[in-house]
């Protein structure tokens, strides 16, 4: 079955599931963490009948603090690099042991989780195995809150251009990162997995209802899930979600998903906010001139423009299976 | 009924073991010279045999991180690996026992890179020796297979519930060609009870799997995992038992030839002791007081039993096939020192290195060994030698 | 001296594996961390549930049909302000938390 046409359970205003949550509070995330918010609604999402594991990171550290667990569904840490590979170990073992009649006889989503450093640095190559090799009921979600937060603000390969961190600040010869943010959800793609997604909290009916399909697909999914952080974005903790719109509505961050190599936007943008004014509610900008913010907006406008036409050249027709 | 043996390569009469044991998973990337191991295995899950997931992971990073979760998540799993291979695994294989997921590993023994060598000796276990899994070395092909098989015993006992790493010499062992036993499915049924893991990821039962050990609780979740490395010896000592009763072959945890009366003990491990037995066998014949100990279970070492076994040592050539750089030592040797330094009456230990990268091991190295260690001019003896090097 | 009193608990008394049991974060109150506290006006709530569906700590509780409102838990609520934010009617106010 095609991605696009396998059925799954959208989350909708009134669908919204209301139970206790699957990550229960306690946890230690910082006051305002938009990731823990794309995190909760994630597995809000999934519930409990699933199996996660995590990658080294703000989220494991602040949600498994021995002898506290915030999640409440089977749930595995191992190191930074390889959430995808012990996913993929889970995956198979589950899927075996059902076949061998030692399990239980329906599907297990697994879904590893794993922040941009664990993601489009360490975790690259582990994360391209998994997806190459095709495991059926694999799910990988990026939370991609623009650098290393666990262990100081420390730039990746995700960390927009111009952004003050710890290991890439403005000076008298620096704008910040120097780079582009790594195009990870068109890597992701270019495997051929049946679905990649962009998405975020902000959105969190789109987020969740493409966390639901990427559980109904049969093989990889991947998702980029844009995760605000106020503490390393020196943001007001309030902002949290709606500098997320902002991302969308300025075109920093479009929403698109691709299934079966075919791109469909979820949100136009045809009268996008100035991205300079997602940018000055941010600190980690504070240094950049009028002409840096002019230059990043080009980028910006070129980006979304390119996710635009891939979308016209090649559309999924994503309506037809909700 | 008489069992019949088979020429068996050594590396696919490991694979037939894992077979016959029906794991579930095999998470593996090739590297010289364990690749017949999973390539044999890959062949059994393709030709149905064995009915199991075999992961074609990318690298052995990957594969420890995979074996870990399959482990955890309830199968019985097996990987095998060389020298860079398990280099590469290393952060795992320090997370995997405290997380107490029994992973059964072969490990084709091969030198550590630089220079790259693709040979034999056992620098890449030595390397990892304090991560915390049961480690065995086998002799020969009977034991590697016999061997693969108690691993998943020893292993998935909830006892112990820690892997178990399998050390084959890389080529001198794993690539020869011997007449093996290989016991019947229903033969390993009877010995080896399904799976039934201490932590497992469960729907039905959910539970939080390796967690942030602050200030307050490492040293207790590290002492807890050494507590359970230490008490498998018992387990160990068990499965060996039981596998003699319904296998009639004999293991123990530290194996003697000709030491009951030995003046000179040669220690060693792994393959290199059938050619260490020959020699003493030739130096016997000359009336030459020289016997042989081999340690079978490495870790966690069987002090107790070594220690009975070097008893009548005057002379202790403890043979390593690993260089310790920056120590005058071997990692073989220095253990044993220091188990024998507080003991009134211990032996003259001296260390020699040999058999590094794929350098051969022959009947005349351990006759000048032997030599040197009971040299009466305590000049002459060395404290540490690294035989055969060209100065 | 050892001093046991650093160690949080035995090595015998340590779950094998090391693991935790599912939620068991709800025995640690974030709700000391929080300097301003959300005030809710119910006269004006909607009952959207903006506040619940936002709280990056789900410390909102839905009370409900017939009562229409979302309740916070100030055992966790560590007073971030999201909910204040996005509320579509301005109905929470963040207010200096009193000690």
């Amino acid at each position: 079955m095609r991605a696009v046409e396998t059925p799954f359970e959208k989350v909708t205003a009134k669908t919204f599931p209301k139970g206790p949550d699957v990550l229960a509070p306690g946890h230690r995330a910082c006051q305002g963490c938009g990731e823990v918010l794309a995190l909760r609604l994630i597995m809000k999402a999934l519930g409990t009948e699933c199996i996660a594991v995590s990658a080294t990171g703000c989220m494991e550290v602040c949600t498994a603090p021995f002898p506290q667990s915030a999640w409440r569904l089977p749930w595995i840490h191992v190191a930074f690099e390889n959430a995808a590979a012990v996913a993929s170990g889970v995956e198979c073992a589950v899927e075996t042991l059902r076949r061998k009649g030692r399990g239980p006889d329906k599907r297990i989503p697994v879904i590893a989780i794993a922040g941009d450093g664990g993601t489009a640095d360490i975790g690259i190559q582990a994360l391209s195995g998994a997806l190459e090799r095709g495991h059926e009921d694999f799910i990988y979600v990026c939370l991609d809150n623009e650098a290393y937060m666990n262990t100081g603000i420390q730039r990746s390969s995700e960390t927009p251009f111009g952004a003050n961190t710890t290991t890439s600040p403005s000076g008298k010869k620096s704008k910040g990162q120097a780079t582009w943010k790594k195009d990870m959800p068109a890597i992701a793609a270019a495997h051929g997995v049946p679905y990649v997604a962009t998405a975020t909290p902000a959105f969190h009916l789109d987020l969740m209802s493409k966390v639901r399909r990427a559980a109904a697909i049969h093989g990889p999914a991947y998702l980029h899930v844009y995760s605000s952080c106020p503490t390393g974005w020196r943001l007001k903790p309030e902002l949290a979600v709606s500098i997320g719109k902002m991302a969308v509505n300025s075109r920093v961050f479009p929403l698109y998903e691709v299934l079966d190599g075919r791109y469909a936007v979820n949100r136009r943008v045809d009268k996008p906010i100035p991205v300079g004014d997602y940018i000055k509610l941010q600190g980690r900008f504070r240094h950049l001139k009028e002409e840096d913010v002019a230059f990043i907006q080009a980028r910006v406008d070129q980006e979304y423009e390119r996710i635009l036409k891939l979308a016209e050249a090649f559309p999924a027709e994503v309506e037809k299976a909700s | 009924m008489a069992a019949k043996r088979i020429g068996l390569e050594v590396s696919l009469a490991v694979s037939e073991a894992v077979m016959l044991c029906d794991a579930d998973v095999v998470a593996a990337y090739p590297i010289t010279p364990q690749t017949h191991i999973v390539e044999h295995l890959s062949e059994l899950v393709a030709d149905g045999k064995l009915d199991a997931a075999y992961i074609p992971v990318e690298s052995e990073q990957s594969a420890m991180s995979s074996c870990i979760g399959s482990s955890a998540a309830g199968a019985r799993t097996f990987t095998a690996t060389s020298s860079q291979g398990l280099a590469l695994m290393n952060e795992m294989l320090y997370i995997a026992p405290v997380l107490r997921t029994p992973v059964v590993m072969a490990i084709a023994n091969r030198a550590l890179s630089a220079p790259i060598n693709i040979w034999n000796d056992h620098s890449d276990i030595m390397s990892v020796r304090d991560a915390g899994w049961v480690a065995l070395f086998a002799e020969n092909g009977q034991e590697s297979l016999d061997l693969t098989i108690m691993s998943f015993r020893i292993g998935e006992d909830r006892r112990v519930s820690l892997p178990v790493s399998v050390n084959i010499d890389g080529f001198t062992l794993s690539h020869f060609i011997e007449p093996i036993l290989v016991p019947t499915r229903e033969e390993v049924a009877k010995y080896l009870p399904p799976f039934n893991p201490l932590v497992k990821l469960d729907i039905a039962k959910p539970v939080s799997i390796g967690m942030l050990g602050m200030p307050e609780s490492y040293t207790e979740a590290r002492k807890a995992t050494d507590d359970a490395l230490l008490a498998s010896k018992e387990v160990v000592k068990e499965c060996f038992a039981d596998f003699a009763k319904q296998f009639g072959r004999e293991y123990k945890v530290v194996e003697s030839y000709r030491a009951d009366d030995a003046e000179t003990i040669l220690v060693v491990m792994g393959s290199i002791a059938e050619t260490a037995m020959t020699a003493v066998d030739e130096m016997r014949e000359k009336g030459e007081k020289v016997g042989l100990v081999r340690l079978r279970l490495w870790r966690p070492f069987p002090v107790e039993e070594f220690k009975a076994a070097i008893k009548p040592a005057k002379n202790l050539a403890v043979i390593d096939r690993h260089m310790v750089m920056g120590v005058p030592d071997g990692p073989v040797a220095l253990e044993v020192k220091s188990f024998l330094y507080a003991d009134a009456a211990r032996p003259s230990v001296s260390n020699y290195v040999l058999g590094l990268g794929g350098r051969d091991v022959t009947r005349e190295d351990f006759w000048h060994i032997t030599e040197r260690a009971k040299a009466p001019d305590a000049a002459a003896r060395p404290r540490y030698e690294l035989v055969g090097v060209m100065e | 001296m050892p001093r046991e009193i650093d160690a949080l608990m035995k090595v015998k008394d340590l779950p094998a594996g090391f693991t935790a049991e599912p939620g068991s974060t709800l025995e640690f109150k974030t709700g000391d961390w929080r300097s301003m506290r959300p005030k809710l006006d119910r006269e004006k709530c909607i009952y959207c549930g903006f506040c619940y569906i936002y709280c990056p700590d789900g410390v909102y509780q839905d009370m409900g049909k017939d009562e229409k409102w979302y309740k916070p838990d100030f055992d966790y609520c560590k007073g971030c302000g999201v909910c204040a934010h996005e509320c579509p009617k301005d109905c929470i106010e963040m207010v200096l938390e009193e000690v």
